[in-house]
């Protein structure tokens, strides 16, 4: 009797989320952070001129909710997650076993990412009903997006964990992500209110078309071209991040 | 289609493992390092199904790094390695469900408890035993409930050979399993690995313990410096070296007062004070002569005491001598 893939990855995401729920700070950065961020974008909305760029507060709102809960929730918590992991030896005994590569690094993303899509569902139902945002017009454009930014951040937290030495040193190698994506791809600022010029460079960012996409599933005024054009960037940016997790990613600790 | 292939290789392994009885060969092994150290420079042997064959080396003789390329953690430099009759790198899907690995460090969540530690290891092992008998075959029972931060060196190195036998492995790669235990865990693992090869589990060991290799090993390869400097039965590699007489000749004596060396069958003496310490193969004839003489003289040894070379011995000498023949070569640490 030889084991299955799933059989596999379930047994190893079912201790990654005992661990993800025994380690008390992560799990706090992981849940609430995502749902006390948009608090703060709700003050600076008040200033922004929403009005002319066809948005309101909730179509801001949102997305940038759903952006926080990809980037914490997901993101940086598995940036740690596999850090630790590989500091402990953990991922060098996994791979003396039948798991795959590939089944150790998406097995123990499992739980983070069902994390992050729990709460993209729960802020896009609360952020509905406290905003009076209303049904989404397109909601296949928020799904493509919330799933494509699940794999994204997952992809992206690995590479970020390859060239990161400690759990310490990855609460700053995620840094640049983080910030990049908040100031860059439409969450705190939407890309609408940004130049022109400023605006178009910013749509190459990862995140970005994620944001677009969500946003759009609310706005519902996303030509079929410039959606395609989001998921287009999204998927080069996960072939990117997984080939660079195939040629980089460390397994065991620098000695 | 992917399914054909599996079965296909896996006709393969039955087949090829049936043909050679060698269930691990390693041909001229090469391991270079990204650094360019070279930690392994080409070494060649092989282990017959059931037999329990150690690796004997110092610290950075190369030993771990070898036991890894038989794991397939990592591809060789140059060479070849087969387990069961197929490449453990390449062909892991094929080869993993038939192996048990216990690493020189284990890797374990600290924060898991043993019990689950070993549930989410039993997921991911082909035909894997229940979590309880598999704790009890380590004597770890009575600690399920424990996280693995708060085990005891020797607890976790149980734990470590817990998972290694879990989906009863037909070899098993174990990395120093003893380090770290005190005497009884020690006995405790040796009697387990014992038991193993007496059920057919071809077993290859790591250690710098000589005496657990003299113990348990039907054959062993002392390995210095990334090369396999001696191999056979430990019998054998001891039989290879000289064995040893030492005594304390009274004041007043000196070597060249004992009848010449040579005639003696002896090769090789040391002097430290008045302690003399001399190397021979023939040692009856050289203990007779020299207590012949000592009898006829009327010199009393004090001290006396004769040997065969143990394991240990036959060790330092090989590693020593290694190390004079390569000191040509810029000298590496790892």
């Amino acid at each position: 009797m030889t084991t299955t893939v799933t059989a596999r990855m379930s047994a190893l995401a079912r201790a990654e989320l005992t661990l993800l729920v025994r380690s008390r700070a992560t799990l706090v950065t992981a849940v609430l952070v995502p749902l006390l961020l948009p608090l703060s974008v709700r003050s600076a909305i008040d200033g922004m001129d929403l009005a002319d760029a066809g948005l309101t507060v909730g179509t801001v709102l949102l997305p940038a909710a759903v952006g926080f809960a990809l980037l914490f929730a997901v993101y940086a918590a598995l940036t740690s997650a596999y850090v630790v992991r590989r500091e402990e030896l953990v991922l060098k005994r996994l791979r003396t076993g039948e798991l795959h590569d590939r089944e150790i690094l998406v097995g123990a993303a499992l739980p983070a990412t069902g994390i992050g899509l729990t709460q993209c569902v729960l802020l896009a139902a609360g952020c509905t009903v406290l905003l009076d945002l209303g049904a989404p017009p397109a909601p296949h454009l928020a799904v493509v997006g919330v799933l494509l930014g699940l794999v994204l951040c997952g992809a992206l937290a690995a590479v970020t964990a390859g060239f990161t030495r400690t759990a310490e040193s990855a609460q700053v190698t995620s840094l640049p992500m983080l910030f990049v994506s908040m100031l860059g791809s439409g969450i705190t600022v939407p890309l609408e209110l940004l130049p022109d010029r400023l605006a178009s460079v910013c749509e190459l960012l990862p995140l970005t078309p994620v944001i677009t996409l969500v946003r759009g599933g609310w706005t519902g005024d996303l030509s079929a071209y410039e959606a395609l054009g989001a998921v287009a960037t999204a998927l080069a940016w996960t072939v990117l991040a997984v080939f660079a997790v195939r040629r980089w990613f460390r397994w065991e600790p620098r000695r | 289609m992917h399914s054909c292939r599996a079965a296909a290789a896996g006709m393969l392994v039955v087949m090829n493992t049936k043909e050679h009885e060698h269930v691990i060969e390693v041909t001229d092994l090469r391991r270079v390092y990204g650094g360019g150290f070279e930690a392994v420079r080409g070494i060649t042997f092989h282990v017959k199904r059931g037999e329990l064959f150690a690796l004997l080396g110092t610290n950075g003789a190369g030993k771990t790094s070898t036991v890894e390329l038989l794991e397939g953690l990592a591809a060789p430099t140059g060479g070849r390695v087969r387990v069961l009759g197929s490449d453990p790198y390449t062909e892991r899907a094929v080869v993993r469900p038939r192996t048990g690995v216990m690493l020189q460090e284990g890797g374990f969540p600290s924060e898991l408890t043993v019990a689950e530690t070993v549930r989410m290891w039993a997921g991911c092992t082909s035909g894997a035993r229940p979590v309880d008998e598999a704790l009890e075959l380590v004597r770890l029972g009575p600690r399920s409930g424990v996280r693995v931060k708060q085990l005891s060196g020797g607890e976790r190195r149980r734990l470590d050979l817990a998972l290694a036998l879990l989906g009863d492995p037909e070899v098993l790669f174990l990395d120093e399993p003893t380090t770290g235990l005190d005497a009884e865990g020690r006995r405790d693992t040796w009697e387990l690995v014992r038991r193993l090869r007496d059920t057919g589990t071809t077993v290859l060991l790591t250690t710098h313990y000589l005496e657990e290799a003299e113990g348990l090993a039907d054959r062993l390869a002392i390995m210095h410096k990334g090369q396999i400097v001696a191999t056979g039965t430990p019998a054998e590699v001891t039989a290879s070296q000289p064995a040893r007489i030492s005594f304390e000749l009274p004041h007043g004596y000196f070597l060249g007062d004992l009848p010449p060396l040579g005639e003696l069958g002896v090769v090789g003496h040391e002097v430290d004070g008045r302690a003399v310490r001399l190397r021979t193969h023939e040692v009856q004839r050289a203990a007779t002569a020299l207590l012949v003489w000592a009898r006829d003289t009327g010199v009393e040894l004090r001290r006396l005491d004769v040997r065969s070379a143990s394991l240990e011995e036959a060790f330092l000498q090989i590693a020593g001598r290694g190390a004079v023949a390569k000191a040509g070569k810029a000298e590496v640490t790892a």
